[in-house]
């Protein structure tokens, strides 16, 4: 028997691909819901909490893209002119909000030119994102392996839905974030937007996931049929509770369960996309066998992450370790 | 494909500018990172304060280089899908797996002992950060010698066999250890080492003209003409080799870069200057240099080169674009080899801090290692045209399906945010620079804690390193 590498590594990618999403996602949610708070002491207080780790979770998607490329070429090469105006989008918003998170501590006459670079990187960003994963949802036109449709594809309702879907959930993943790192005055105030986008965020999923099944037969297909009915059941189940029990743990003042909570959506919503598309990596045509790399490729290149990627991982357990616990405002010993 | 020539030609120009940003970062910080390693070492060793203070100067400005070079080398792999699909449907498979092992090595061992660099001074031993420094600079040297290896594959590919019009890759110590490999990468690490060294030589000319002449100053100054006199010659010796491996492997690209159409019985002259006319299949107003030709090509003194005529007109390389990068690049080599030498002479006399038309010529060659560079890519890259993968698969067909209207869109956004953005950058590294190391400061100072309000320390991100600000 042989090993089927294009599994494991779609399972590599999947896993490095949420972990980008998770991580860079609350960082990203800090940019959404900065123009909320106070520019002289709020802000960096807001921007110390990631300071630390947030060039450890860009990294995962240097690492993911790198990895796609490698090991599933012909996905990359559809995917990426499908999605091309999203991804130079992304990519700029991506650039401008790293350069403003560094510039920013510099400026004092600029600074709220930073700011807006700041706040603007992000929004583009994870608008894009929420784009280019509405587009891999509603599936892409290939031929000969090749991507064969237009280049405006992409601008479809659905797709700009899941790019305010996105924003919402990267903001209330910040909001959970910043509710478990601050304290005081800023913590309350995190703690009243908190309600709000947990609510708005409830709604979005649901309406994704209406609009999903309701589109596309060969979702709802997936979903609906016996016995599949049976073992998906608990994914939208499981998110109404989770979102039942972020607003109780909100009212009780609880530090950590909201943040956590909005985690476990956005793993719930992960899997639901994986139930709704795999073993496709670009739908409804495009499988991980087809679009994979040559054996050779694949292998070689699983020997470098088999022994880089546990490392990572420990580096990266342990740079939220160190840094673990509350940021204050005039906190200059915690690093 | 039917992708229009507008549409492949911006495609083009858009990999060219967005590549040629993103290596100026890249060139200094590696250029950089060891003189930094040298610099930490020389303090170690002789525990003189003048090393330490060059050591943090330099370390801010290599800060702000790394994030630049971070930044803007993101969107150059994600191109490789937008606008080379067919790039990276084909030979993906090669390039893809060379990138990942670059991010993979590379990437985490500059970033694990960066951050112990630029601010580990009290948190960890002298000798644990000295390791910490070695560690940062070879990184960045294991991330050049990934990269080099892909693109020099694309050169000289060897190593994989092709399947179904895709390459698929079979011996991968062959495919990493390419015929050019060898010669590109210590090619390109030294163009590095002299980067840095002619930046490092002008910034202390520049202040030497000011009549700042501490120290610090006078060091760096000296260093840099050292390393130059060291290093220019090698490179020259280096650059030779490689002409020899790349007319083995790539004579189209020879013949373009010298301009030679036919092939000559008996020796071939060099063409000094002249203009390549692809159209007339001549070079017009040239300056012929009798038996040259042979003698810098081939070692001998009537070796005979191919002419550009001996290949198909859909098979030659834009002989007018790489015959001027190719003379650009040699004669800022030879301006270097110029500077290093008057700079040995001076210091025979016990000029070389009092000469102000030295420093002055110091000043002016500051950028022209990153000049050299950049013309060093357009001849070696625009020289491997039509192909991509040379002899494997063609320009025109690794270009996406675009339109002209999408490439063109993203090229003037691309346009813009990196003046903007890179030009932010570059401008503060410039104001560092012309601001200067300051006394040794101690210890305590290096790693005062930061609140991030203006121009207070905030010390985790690169660009914590410098504490001036920006705009004032």
């Amino acid at each position: 028997m042989t090993i089927d590498l294009p599994v494991i590594w779609a399972a590599i990618i999947g896993f490095g691909v949420f972990l980008y999403v998770m991580l860079d996602g609350f960082d990203l949610g800090i940019g959404l819901i900065f123009p909320f708070f106070d520019r002289e002491g709020e802000r960096q207080v807001m921007l110390n909490t990631v300071a630390p780790v947030w060039d450890g979770n860009e990294t995962w998607m240097v690492l993911g893209g790198a990895s796609l490329y490698a090991v599933f070429p012909v996905a990359y090469s559809v995917l990426l002119p499908a999605t091309y105006l999203p991804i130079v989008a992304m990519l700029c918003g991506l650039i401008f909000r790293g350069v403003a998170f560094e510039i920013r501590a510099k400026a004092r006459r600029t600074q709220h030119l930073w700011d807006l670079a700041f706040i603007g990187g992000s929004g583009v960003a994870t608008f894009a994102q929420g784009v280019i994963l509405g587009t891999l949802l509603q599936g892409v036109t290939v031929r000969d392996g090749k991507f064969a449709g237009g280049a405006f594809d992409w601008f479809t309702p659905f797709n700009l839905f899941t790019g305010i879907g996105l924003l919402v959930t990267y903001a209330t993943l910040g909001c959970g974030w910043l509710l478990m790192k601050t304290e005081g005055e800023l913590r309350r105030r995190m703690g009243v937007l908190m309600r709000p986008l947990t609510l708005v965020l409830g709604a979005t999923v649901g309406i994704v996931s209406l609009w999903t099944v309701l589109g596309q037969p060969a979702v709802a297909m997936r979903w609906f049929s016996r016995p599949n009915l049976y073992f998906f059941l608990p994914v939208p189940l499981l998110v109404l509770a989770c979102l039942a029990g972020i607003l109780v743990s909100l009212r009780r003042g609880a530090d950590r369960t909201p943040f956590l909570l909005t985690l476990a959506i956005l793993f719930l919503g992960y899997t639901g996309l994986i139930i709704s598309i795999f073993p496709n990596i670009v739908p409804p045509s495009l499988d991980i066998w087809t679009a994979s790399a040559p054996r050779s490729s694949q292998l070689f290149t699983l020997v470098g992450a088999a022994i880089v990627i546990p490392i990572i991982l420990a580096y990266t357990a342990l740079a939220y370790w160190v840094f673990r616990g509350k940021v204050r405002a005039d906190d200059p010993g915690y690093h | 494909m039917n992708v229009p020539d507008t549409a492949l030609l911006l495609a083009r120009w858009q990999f060219a500018f967005t590549v040629s940003f993103h290596i100026i970062f890249p060139a200094i910080s590696i250029g950089l990172a060891s003189y930094l390693a040298v610099l930490e070492g020389l303090w170690l060793r002789t525990g003189k304060l003048v090393y330490k203070e060059l050591f943090f100067f330099w370390s801010k400005i290599f800060a702000v280089g790394f994030a630049m070079g971070v930044v803007s080398g993101v969107v150059m792999s994600y191109q490789f899908g937008t606008n080379w699909s067919g790039f990276s449907a084909v030979a993906g498979s090669v390039t893809g797996p060379l990138l990942t092992f670059e991010v993979m090595t590379a990437f985490f061992l500059e970033a694990g002992f960066l951050g112990i660099m630029l601010f580990g001074w009290t948190k960890v031993g002298p000798r644990a950060h000295f390791f910490a420094t070695l560690m940062v600079a070879t990184g960045t040297l294991i991330s050049t010698f990934w990269i080099l290896s892909s693109n020099s594959w694309m050169q000289t590919p060897q190593g994989h066999a092709i399947v179904n019009g895709k390459v698929v890759p079979v011996d991968w110590f062959k495919i990493v250890f390419n015929p050019s490999f060898p010669y590109r990468l210590v090619h390109m690490s030294l163009a590095a080492f002299i980067v840095a060294a002619l930046l490092v030589g002008a910034c202390a000319a520049w202040h030497l003209l000011r009549d700042r002449k501490g120290p610090g100053i006078r060091k760096s100054f000296s260093m840099a003409l050292w390393m130059l006199l060291l290093v220019v010659p090698i490179q020259i010796a280096v650059g030779d080799a490689h002409g020899l491996n790349t007319r083995e492997y790539q004579p189209a690209k020879i013949a373009a870069i010298e301009g030679i159409w036919e092939t000559e019985k008996g020796g071939t002259a060099l063409n000094l200057v002249g203009w390549p006319d692809m159209q007339a299949e001549t070079t017009r107003y040239a300056w012929q240099i009798p038996h040259l030709g042979s003698l810098v090509l081939t070692h001998s003194w009537d070796g005979e080169v191919r002419g550009l005529k001996t290949f198909a007109p859909e098979d030659r390389p834009n002989s007018t674009i790489v015959f001027w990068s190719f003379r650009i690049m040699v004669g800022m080599g030879l301006l270097m080899l110029l500077l290093a030498t008057l700079g040995l002479a001076l210091r025979r006399n016990g000029r070389l801090y009092e000469s102000r038309w030295f420093q002055r010529f110091a000043l002016y060659m500051g950028p022209t290692g990153l000049v050299a560079l950049l013309a060093g890519w357009v001849t070696t890259e625009a020289g491997r045209q039509p192909w991509v993968v040379y002899g494997v698969l063609r320009t025109r067909d690794a270009v996406s399906a675009i339109n002209v209207q999408q490439v063109g869109t993203s090229l003037m956004i691309f346009v813009m945010v990196y003046f903007l953005v890179f030009g932010t950058g570059i401008y503060y590294m410039l104001k560092l620079m012309a601001k200067g190391p300051d006394l040794p400061r101690d210890e305590a100072d290096a790693t005062a804690p930061d609140t991030g309000h203006g121009h207070e320390r905030f010390d985790h991100r690169p660009m914590s390193r410098p504490t001036e600000p920006i705009d004032e």
